[in-house]
């Protein structure tokens, strides 16, 4: 469909939240918990922090919870019933007010759950979700989203895109049908655009590598042993960089609550040194440095390649929550410039 | 299975439960839905997720042919705590099943070939369903020759099965244990599997070989395939990373880019020699 552009307010918004809730939508946003920020469920405009660089979780949990039942089961006497969970059952969202770098990581999770099987609970949370994204009128250090792609203005993966546009107006890009059944009912509160030009209220983000020399450049370092021990000397393998990524979607898949219990998908991390080891001692990956190597293969060789997504938007998460400091971007900016 | 969701098992019955060696046990499994089990279909190679429900799942090639019908069966030794669990189970108690997945064995591309078989302990199960695959369609293979050793004469797996295929006509089968591995009234072979398979030297020509072992085994195999004559591309074997999903989506079994689950387990020495040392 062609691209809308209105303009709105947070007053029409407050009502646009009203309505939502009246349709029985769930909505997750940043809201503001001790001196953390991250996603929850709001029920007003006044809960939702837009302040914020970032979150310091992602919002993909709304896709991909950290913790998700597959399916409970109950044995007795030798027999086993399953319970499936119902598809249909899950909530309806939205998620209001995340940045176009998250809003553009649903792409990747998508890439990895629906390829050739796809995965039902993901895909029916993906359908009942809808993306209300607000462009960045800040960024920091950490952000790198113009390097692959994206921009702190860009619609990909937002059903609306806000463009907050000073004095408590916004600009509103609709730009999905999905996005404009969510204000539909809501004519009023949307005006005809005045400023049909959101840049001068967006945050600058420098490029700082040829995204298109990195699939090759990794390639060619793959082998390059040292490279890889001297880019991870610090890592401590704690998974956090996985932990708060939108992109990341390796999962573990465990039981719990014996013979009567639940079989359980769980968050994991190819920076574990249990993720790849064999029950026979022997471990495909034993070295923290080709964990690394993993890391970064998967994102920005392996997924590109297999997927034609990358799996990484920029959004910094990664380098602002490790403990050690490391920062993505260097490591990227290292295999850009490496000399194999 | 309900095409709506991946994770859901089918629900196997244990049928017979066959002791192979110390810790190693054979399921023979059947489908508790007759007709689920009439429609389920795999081809030699594939894999599966098998799981005691409130243990969680593991993987393991069906280790029986798709020309037997009406069952599965898988072997696997006693280690963690799924397949501790799977070798506490009596005949009649349930288990689940997610599969088949991977690709194939591709036997219909060796007819009229030479078919050699170099197995090395508990790596035998995959390549059983592949032998009686072949063994069911055996007008169809040229010689066959199996190369089969294990640490000590306990641990070789399906001796009742090794010895029908010796006193076949039809069959070569040479087994050995490693030095020290004998018993007092031990026939075949003492040494190394990639040593007997030196000795042994079977022709390369119109051939094709099956290898699978543990890591070492196929490092020291494929060099002496190589100098008998072995065209990487004719060198067949299956690999067994870590998996938990077993669809290209948790993440970990990945040789470089490719998905152990998805790309394998079956590869080419060929394929394997463009690929990073990753499993």
């Amino acid at each position: 469909m062609e691209m809308e552009i209105r303009s709105t307010d947070r007053e029409a918004l407050a009502k646009l939240f009203a309505q939502w809730r009246a349709e029985g939508k769930r909505i997750l946003a940043p809201k503001k918990s001790g001196d953390k920020i991250d996603f929850a469920p709001v029920t007003s405009l006044d809960e939702v922090s837009l302040d914020q660089v970032q979150t310091v979780q992602s919002p993909k949990t709304a896709v991909f919870p950290r913790v998700e039942e597959l399916f409970s089961f109950s044995s007795m006497d030798g027999r086993v019933e399953i319970r499936e969970r119902d598809p249909a059952a899950v909530p309806r969202t939205v998620i209001f007010g995340l940045r176009p770098c998250d809003a553009a990581a649903f792409s990747s999770l998508a890439a990895i759950f629906t390829w050739d099987y796809p995965d039902s609970l993901f895909s029916a949370r993906l359908a009942a979700t809808a993306v209300v994204g607000v462009s960045c009128s800040r960024a920091d250090e950490f952000c790198f989203c113009t390097s692959l792609g994206g921009g702190p203005g860009a619609t990909t993966g937002s059903d609306i895109l806000l463009t907050a546009a000073g004095g408590g107006a916004y600009l509103a890009e609709i730009v999905s049908e999905k996005g404009r059944q969510l204000v539909a009912g809501a004519g009023g509160l949307f005006q005809p655009a005045m400023a049909k030009n959101k840049e001068s209220f967006l945050a600058k983000v420098d490029v700082a590598f040829d995204r298109d020399k990195i699939g090759p450049a990794l390639a060619a370092l793959f082998e390059d042993t040292a490279f890889w021990a001297e880019q991870s000397l610090r890592c401590l393998g704690c998974g956090a960089c996985a932990y708060v990524c939108p992109t990341c979607a390796c999962f573990d898949i465990q039981d719990e609550g014996g013979v009567s219990g639940k079989r359980l998908r769980c968050w994991d991390s190819c920076g574990f040194g249990l993720f790849t080891l064999h029950t026979s001692g022997h471990n495909p990956r034993p070295l923290q440095s080709q964990r690394w190597r993993q890391r970064l293969m998967h994102k920005f060789a392996y997924m590109p390649e297999r997927q034609q997504v990358l799996g990484c938007v920029g959004c910094g998460r990664c380098s602002r929550a490790c403990p050690v400091d490391m920062n993505i971007l260097e490591h990227l900016r290292a295999v850009a410039e490496a000399k194999p | 299975m309900s095409a709506a969701d991946v994770f859901k098992p089918f629900l196997l019955k244990v049928d017979q439960v066959t002791d192979e060696a110390p810790d190693v046990k054979t399921l023979r499994l059947v489908f508790a839905d007759e007709r689920e089990g009439e429609d389920f279909t795999f081809r030699t190679g594939q894999f599966g997720e098998y799981s005691v429900f409130g243990e969680g799942e593991c993987t393991f090639c069906i280790a029986s042919p798709p020309t037997r019908r009406g069952y599965i069966e898988c072997t696997f030794r006693k280690a963690g705590r799924v397949t501790s669990a799977l070798a506490g189970l009596e005949p009649g108690e349930t288990i689940g099943f997610r599969g088949p997945y991977g690709n194939v064995f591709p036997i219909q591309e060796w007819e009229k070939k030479n078919l050699l078989f170099i197995a090395g302990g508990i790596a035998l199960p995959p390549m059983r369903s592949v032998i009686w695959n072949v063994l069911d369609l055996r007008d169809r293979y040229r010689d066959i020759t199996i190369i089969y050793g294990a640490r000590t004469v306990a641990d070789l797996v399906y001796k009742r099965e090794l010895a029908e295929w010796a006193g076949r006509p039809d069959v070569k089968v040479i087994t050995t244990v490693d030095p020290g591995g004998e018993t007092a009234d031990w026939q075949g072979k003492i040494g190394f599997v990639p040593t007997v398979l030196d000795k042994a030297a079977p022709a390369s020509r119109d051939t094709v070989a099956v290898v699978c072992g543990p890591p070492i085994m196929i490092k020291f195999t494929f060099p002496v395939l190589a100098r008998l004559g072995f065209a990487p591309e004719n060198v067949f074997t299956t690999l067994e990373n870590r998996m938990k999903c077993g669809v290209g989506k948790c993440g970990r079994c990945n040789v470089g880019k490719y998905f152990v689950c998805k790309d394998g387990p079956v590869f080419t020495f060929a394929q394997l020699k463009g690929m990073p040392q990753e499993y």
